[in-house]
């Protein structure tokens, strides 16, 4: 029996080192490979023994799928490429493989440099892994190999972030990667066909989050912007170089062009500026809006945001800063957070989902005594504000999806195991479909039904067509022929063509019956009223007298004949083929039941 | 499967293939070429066209010569220019469903189409192709409404009137079909039905055919169309380069495999090295601004012009060129500068991994900041200001009849320093010459054409080995010019098939299969029987469902349980449905095995009699005798169903069904 085989050895119940097998018709296919922010030890990449104990990952895969630049989607990837030892394609589109290495050397550089962990990928490393990598364009059809294809849909989330469909034959699946179902300031909302695939493998970060309007969310966030700025307090928003940054950048700009704010904006530096030059470089993977405007004004060309200088975080006076990154567990973003923490004046507006372990999940959380290294106890008494600005979709999100898609099972995972339970039963309910939700190394296992693909020769087609049209073309049709499966190649022909196709000669049975009717009148006449019995009851059959005295029924011969022995007896001869069976024998029980008397 | 044939041009060709059940439009092109036999459309007013002398027949009537005018020696309309259509006449078009369209320079018809024949379909064009071409659309429109012209002649155009005038006007083709330029209103309504499809990406036409756009290599977001069912494939080639110059490479394995093969979109120059004429261009452009003299290039906003500022990009310093500032100036000079650094995706390799680092993929980003490069919309505004000489100036329209470029041949003309090169192939450079004349400006032709060449065609045909191939007429024989030239057609085997304008092909084409679904139930109950070593045979009896084009098997219904006598059965249900086909039988019946089976299931008194062909066996006492040849056994007996249907079943033992 068929079957889909999906384990997640990332994001199974769980936000973090998105990693997830899947077995599709003999193939095997990875989707992400990320890290996990909450932890540094082996836990923070996927288990990858799980398909080593068992052969090499090249022989195992037929390839790697990554659905966008973020970290705990692509941060293991130099590790499970150039150090577990995978030679085979990775694929993803094109803005994910111009800033995933930038990223990447970031992430190398704050945990070999900053922390000092050996046995580290090294900066070669992430090179020799982009090596392998082969860009995927928006619904472009890519065939790995002659039975895989993949195919990548728009997600919004971040630039270039895709939703993947993976084909065997009728059988599919699509993995959403991380997806956004509301267009925003920068990006589109993401979209599907109606593409029905087996399994619909989805995030689930907002399961049970049913956002307000995005139109408050920002008039809350620049109404408490401007409050900290005006009593003369510095803004602190933690946030990952690429994505929500340039929401927020979008967002502030025009605010203080529309205010004539005179408060400083910071960002900082390093990775922005060439960020931003991204962006101007991949208009095409933006909203509606910039796509239309760019020429005139390209929005990613900021007026009143300057890079940010160490240095600037002891200034006095209010001041908005943008730090990198986003969940405070390194970096400058933590070393202004401590700078700051201490005065009430201040706020730290928490942009997006934090990981536990994290500083900036401790604060979210109520904590207020932070424990530094060193045994250092940090007093937060700036305001801490959450403000969900991910680009991931909220339950009604994640619902649209679905019935976009129209899956036969769906299976989440990146959320919480508690929230995904509250998705999956309104899944299970709306849809009437399974919806399963795997931890990590739990396999999940769909036996599947796929239909076969064969060639039927036109001739027989349109036979079988040109007969249900009469008289009703509804009418499901009955067709019979050969199935002739030679190798892989299966076509469906007339019985005739299969016999002539393989040199084959028919043979014909023939049945001839003798009916013995007490009559004394002559076979011409016996045949004569053969004939208007016969055209009387089967009026819907071709029913001819011939000139020779015969009567025939379709193909089938009757035939009146003298009794050799007995001139009181005629014998009528019914004759048939095999293939006029039921027909036949019918019309010589009819006949021995005699014929009616001529009135 | 038909061709229809719409234009002439076999560079802007417009063809509509009707495939299986459905209608597709291959290609929107406008024939421009018309627009020469118009007089140039001034920004500012020109008392040399505007004196120009009236033309009147041999015998000196001059009731003509209010919209025909003279000068040396040719005779122009002075009318509004107009443009020639795709034929609309020989097809309805607005049966077609989709239309595809291959490049930016090959959908300049579209408005015409989709506005006013009545068309409702989706056409499919990718997004650089879109992008460009609204800016090409919008170059035109801007051209021609900028200059309002009352006149417009249609005298002339009467058949018997046009009988009098002199070559080429006299030869003009269709002229009471040609056309005035559309409206913005009309392109962005036509463009509003485009949906956007990427290389590779498969798009189902109503469950029949499957077409699919495949990179061209010739410019940005130029495709080549695959049009297929499972069984069939069509190869829709326009517009291919092999080129190494910005846009992605072509992809040729995709079309391997093709029944059909329909080649248009040649290069227009078969004589002329792309590459030559790019280093002749540079060298005259140096050389006319060395001797102080300016330089006019007629060009379109897109395409072959990135090329060229490339290329004098690498060139301008070392030439000593620096301090001549370049100017580009269209309507939409800024957007397609800024368009062609957005479209990575659909660029070369080399371009593609300049985003990486990030930094544009084209060198002019550099040329403008640096401020070697300038872009005005018109001459009118900063351009009058900032104009310095000598300088080098791009502009449109090649065809020298609209455009800024009408103000710079006035401008220049005079002057035997100044030079004029053509580099785009579009048109004729004498003809867009003509109405210019006396000029002391230089002419340079140097024609920049990377389509395929016909040595490029034969290598590209031997590889994808096309089952047949259709062309344009013009591909089937040497060029006028160069009769003898046997190297400048296109040479397959069998030879192509050729059309010409207004004619109707039946593609030489046979379907014999279609793709059916067996449903996984259906096929669980099939028993495959091998027949010879690695074919295997399954009868098969099921119930054809037919939706959307998509055929699918499904098991037969069981038959229907008796309905326990409720109600009165009338005779006909006895009836049998004689649609109800039995399977073939084929194979033999070996007399002894037969007569021992026979006897095994109890018949008795078993007698065998050879004849010529076979055997007869009789059953004496149920006077019954099986004829039994090498193809045939009838079995005759007395109307006893149930002998009849045990002695049938004991013979189907030894036949296999079909």
């Amino acid at each position: 029996m068929p079957e889909i085989r999906v384990t997640p050895l990332g994001a199974g119940q769980d936000v973090g080192r998105s990693c997830i097998l899947v077995s599709i018709a003999g193939k095997n296919v990875m989707l992400d490979c990320g890290m996990h922010m909450g932890f540094s030890d082996d836990r923070r990449f996927p288990d990858f023994s799980y398909i080593t104990r068992s052969g090499r990952l090249t022989d195992f895969l037929d390839c790697v799928i990554i659905s966008h630049f973020h970290l705990d989607h692509c941060g293991a990837l130099p590790y499970f490429s150039e150090m577990v030892g995978y030679d085979g394609p990775i694929y993803m589109t094109q803005p994910t493989q111009a800033i995933c290495p930038i990223l990447l050397e970031d992430y190398r550089k704050i945990a070999v440099d900053k922390k000092g962990e050996a046995n580290f990928f090294t900066s070669q490393m992430i090179k020799d892994c982009m090596k392998k990598v082969v860009a995927v364009h928006l619904h472009q059809t890519v065939q790995v190999d002659d039975e895989l294809e993949i195919k990548a849909y728009y997600a919004g989330h971040v630039l270039g972030a895709a939703m993947f469909q993976i084909k065997v034959g009728s059988e599919s699946v699509v993995y959403t990667g991380d997806y956004n179902m509301t267009p925003d300031r920068h990006l589109g909302a993401a979209w599907i066909d109606k593409c029905r695939p087996n399994l619909l493998i989805t995030e689930s970060t907002y399961a049970t989050t049913i956002r307000d309007s995005k139109r408050c969310r920002e008039r809350d966030f620049l109404k408490k912007v401007h409050e900290t700025v005006e009593r003369g307090g510095k803004v602190l928003i933690p946030v990952f170089a690429l994505g929500r940054a340039q929401e927020l950048c979008i967002l502030l700009e025009t605010f203080w062009e529309r205010m004539d704010l005179k408060a400083p904006i910071y960002f900082s530096t390093g990775l922005t500026e060439k960020a931003n030059h991204y962006y101007k470089l991949f208009i095409p993977w933006t909203n509606q809006k910039i796509r239309k405007t760019f020429v005139q004004r390209n929005m990613f060309e900021f007026k009143h945001i300057k890079a940010f200088d160490r240095a600037f975080a002891d200034s006095p006076g209010p001041m908005v800063v943008f730090a990198t990154p986003g969940m405070l567990h390194a970096g400058q973003s933590l070393q202004i957070f401590r700078k700051w923490a201490g005065n009430e004046k201040n706020m730290v507006i928490m942009p997006g989902y934090c990981v536990q372990g994290t500083v900036g999940h401790k604060i979210l959380s109520g904590q207020r005594k932070l424990e530094m290294e060193g045994r250092q106890v940090l007093e937060v008494k700036m305001q801490v504000e959450y403000m969900s600005f991910s680009a991931h979709a909220d339950a009604k999100g994640i619902m649209q999806l679905v019935g976009q898609a129209e899956p036969e099972n769906v299976l989440l995972v990146h959320g919480e195991a508690k929230k995904m339970e509250f998705l999956k039963q309104k899944i299970e309910q709306e849809f009437r479909v399974n919806c399963y939700m795997p931890a990590n190394g739990e396999t999940v296992t769909l036996p599947t039904s796929p239909s076969i693909p064969v060639g039927i020769s036109l001739g027989l087609l349109k036979r079988e067509m040109a007969q249900g049209l009469l008289p009703d073309a509804k009418k499901p049709r009955l067709l019979h022929g050969t199935l002739i499966m030679k190798d892989s190649n299966f076509r469906l022909v007339s019985s005739e063509q299969a016999l002539k196709e393989l040199g084959l000669a028919e043979h014909q049975l023939r049945f001839t019956c003798r009916v013995h009717l007490h009559d004394t009148r002559k076979e011409q006449e016996m045949a004569m009223r053969v004939y208007s019995h016969l055209k009387s009851v089967l009026k819907d059959h071709c029913v001819q007298h011939l000139p020779d005295g015969s009567v025939t029924v379709e193909s089938i011969l009757v035939q009146a004949a003298a009794h050799s022995e007995d001139p009181g007896t005629k014998v009528l001869l019914v004759s048939w083929t095999y293939q006029d069976e039921e027909l036949g024998s019918y019309l010589t029980s009819l006949l021995k039941k005699g014929l009616p008397q001529a009135s | 499967m038909k061709l229809y044939c719409l234009s002439g041009h076999p560079t802007l060709p417009c063809n509509v293939l009707k495939f299986k059940s459905t209608t597709i439009m291959l290609d929107c092109g406008l024939d421009m070429t018309s627009t020469l036999n118009f007089l140039p459309l001034p920004l500012v007013q020109s008392p040399r066209l505007s004196n120009l002398p009236g033309w009147s027949l041999k015998d000196g009537n001059a009731f003509l010569d209010k919209e025909l005018k003279e000068c040396s020696g040719h005779v122009f309309v002075d009318s509004v220019p107009e443009f020639c259509l795709p034929e609309t006449e020989l097809i309805d078009l607005s049966t077609v469903d989709v239309i595809l369209i291959s490049n930016y320079h090959c959908m300049m018809a579209l408005p015409y189409i989709t506005e006013h024949t009545g068309f409702t379909g989706t056409v499919y064009a990718t997004e650089p192709t879109v992008q460009i071409g609204r800016l090409l659309m919008e170059e035109l429109v801007n051209f021609i409404e900028r200059v309002p012209k009352a006149q417009s002649a249609s005298l002339w155009k009467n058949k018997d009137i046009q009988r009098l005038l002199p070559s080429p006007l006299k030869d003009a083709v269709e002229v009471s079909t040609w056309r005035r330029c559309y409206t913005m209103q009309e392109v962005n309504s036509a463009l509003s039905k485009i949906q956007l499809v990427g290389y590779s990406q498969k798009i189902e036409l109503f469950g029949a055919v499957q077409v699919t756009p495949l990179s061209s290599g010739y410019a940005l977001g130029s495709s080549n169309w695959i049009i297929q069912s499972h069984y069939e494939k069509v190869s829709y080639v326009s517009g291919s380069s092999l080129l190494t110059t910005h846009p992605q490479p072509m992809d040729q394995a995709s079309l391997k495999n093709s029944d059909v093969l329909i080649l248009t979109g040649l290069t227009q120059i078969p004589t002329a090295n792309p590459d030559s004429m790019v280093g002749e261009f540079c060298s005259n452009l140096a050389l006319t601004v060395r001797n102080g003299g300016n330089v006019l290039v007629p060009c379109y906003p897109s395409g072959v012009i990135y090329d060229l500022l490339e290329c004098l990009y690498q060139y301008i310093d070392s030439a000593g060129l620096s301090s001549i500032p370049f100017y580009f100036i269209s309507p939409v000079a800024n957007s397609s500068l800024e368009f062609s650094q957005i479209f990575a995706e659909w660029l070369c390799h080399n371009k593609q991994t300049k985003v990486y680092l990030p930094e544009p993929p084209f060198p002019h980003a550099e040329l403008i900041q640096t401020n070697k490069l300038k872009h005005y919309p018109s001459i009118h505004g900063d351009f009058s200001n900032d104009f310095r000489q000598p300088c080098v100036v791009f502009t449109g329209h090649p065809s020298l009849r609209f455009g800024d470029v009408v103000h710079f041949m006035e401008l220049w003309g005079k002057s035997s320093l100044n030079t004029v090169i053509f580099t785009e192939p579009d048109f004729s450079y004498l003809e867009a010459l003509a109405p210019y004349q006396p000029l002391a400006m230089k002419c340079i032709y140097c024609p920049i054409d990377t389509r395929l060449n016909f040595i490029q065609v034969s290598k590209l045909l031997k590889e994808v080995q096309p089952l047949h191939v259709v062309c344009p007429e013009q591909y089937t024989q040497p060029p006028p010019a160069q009769s003898h030239r046997m190297d400048l057609m296109v040479d397959c085997q069998p030879p192509a098939m050729s059309y010409r304008r207004a004619e109707v092909l039946a593609l030489p084409f046979k379907r014999r299969y279609e793709k059916i679904e067996i449903m996984p139930e259906l096929a669980d109950s099939l028993v495959p029987m091998e027949i010879k070593p690695g074919i295997s045979l399954a009868t098969v009896s099921a119930v054809l469902h037919t939706k959307d084009n998509k055929h699918v098997l499904q098991p037969p219904p069981r038959p229907a349980q008796p309905t326990g006598g409720k109600k009165r059965k009338r005779a006909s249900d006895d009836i049998p449905d004689c649609k109800v086909l039995k399977p073939l039988l084929s194979g033999s019946i070996p007399v002894d095995q037969f007569v021992q089976t026979l006897e095994k299931h109890g018949f008795s008194d078993i007698k065998v009699e050879d004849t010529a062909k076979g055997h007869i066996v009789l059953l004496q006492e149920a006077e019954t005798l099986i004829q039994i040849e090498e193809d045939s056994t009838h079995i005759i007996c007395d109307d006893d169903e149930v002998l009849r249907v045990r002695l049938r079943d004991l013979v189907l033992k030894f036949l296999q069904k079909f």
